[in-house]
């Protein structure tokens, strides 16, 4: 469907500020948008059966950003959308700790829900990031899962 | 000719470094393979070779064999996962 959408992907250590970028998605489509949907990716505590010390991420630069923003383009090709913005941070992660956030705004809301969903499935397999758990039982890199590849080929 | 190949992740911890420096005879992903193959244990070897195992190419996904240029980046990646 497409249009005019503006994407913003970053790609940060630092922390976000789900109100500072909620804020900014409304400045961005005042008086257009009837909908922003927000997702927020936290590291768990646990995995399988043990314990998670934390979360190490690691990205190409340059690559990721492109991967994600082919996810943005695939989205706004799918829905009627106005803004999309993904953060997703890097480094070392612990316990509680935000991961991604993606805000999705449009005039209506099944397109808002929908794409937002879609993005998340999508980042899951095709994101260029790569995550270490840091667990009682040893560190393991952790990859999509199978449960992760059947949402996405379920778009 | 010279490439730097880059280990991301997995890869990178295996093979203990985030990128080397190929002088390579030849001018395609072969030829870097063939050098990789020399100076990398069976161990490396075997992680470089695993299934899920993607080649890119200046940034850029590519499979099979392909040509490369001097000062080409070529970066060796494992199955990756986001969100």
């Amino acid at each position: 469907m497409g249009g005019q959408v503006q994407t913003t992907v970053r790609i940060q250590r630092e922390d976000f500020d789900l109100a500072a970028e909620w804020a900014a998605c409304r400045e961005r489509c005042t008086g257009r948008a009837g909908a922003v949907v927000a997702f927020g990716g936290l590291v768990r505590d646990r995995a399988d059966h043990d314990a998670v010390q934390g979360l190490y991420l690691e990205h190409y630069p340059g690559m990721t950003e492109a991967s994600i923003e082919r996810i943005c383009a695939e989205a706004a090709d799918r829905w009627r959308l106005l803004t999309v913005t993904v953060i997703h941070r890097v480094g070392d992660l612990g316990p509680g700790d935000q991961i991604v956030l993606v805000l999705v705004a449009s005039s209506h809301r099944p397109d808002a829900f929908a794409a937002c969903e879609f993005l998340m499935d999508y980042l899951k397999t095709d994101a260029v990031i790569w995550k270490k758990e840091r667990r009682d039982g040893g560190d393991a890199w952790i990859t999509a899962t199978d449960s992760d590849r059947e949402r996405r080929s379920g778009w | 000719m010279n490439v730097t190949v880059r280990f991301f992740a997995s890869l990178r911890e295996v093979i203990d470094h985030e990128a080397i420096v190929l002088e390579l005879p030849g001018s395609t992903l072969a030829s870097v393979r063939d050098q990789l193959r020399c100076r990398l244990n069976a161990t490396q070897w075997e992680a470089i070779c695993a299934a899920g195992v993607q080649v890119a190419v200046n940034q850029r996904i590519v499979r099979g064999d392909a040509a490369l240029a001097s000062g080409d980046e070529v970066a060796f990646l494992p199955p990756v996962t986001g969100g």
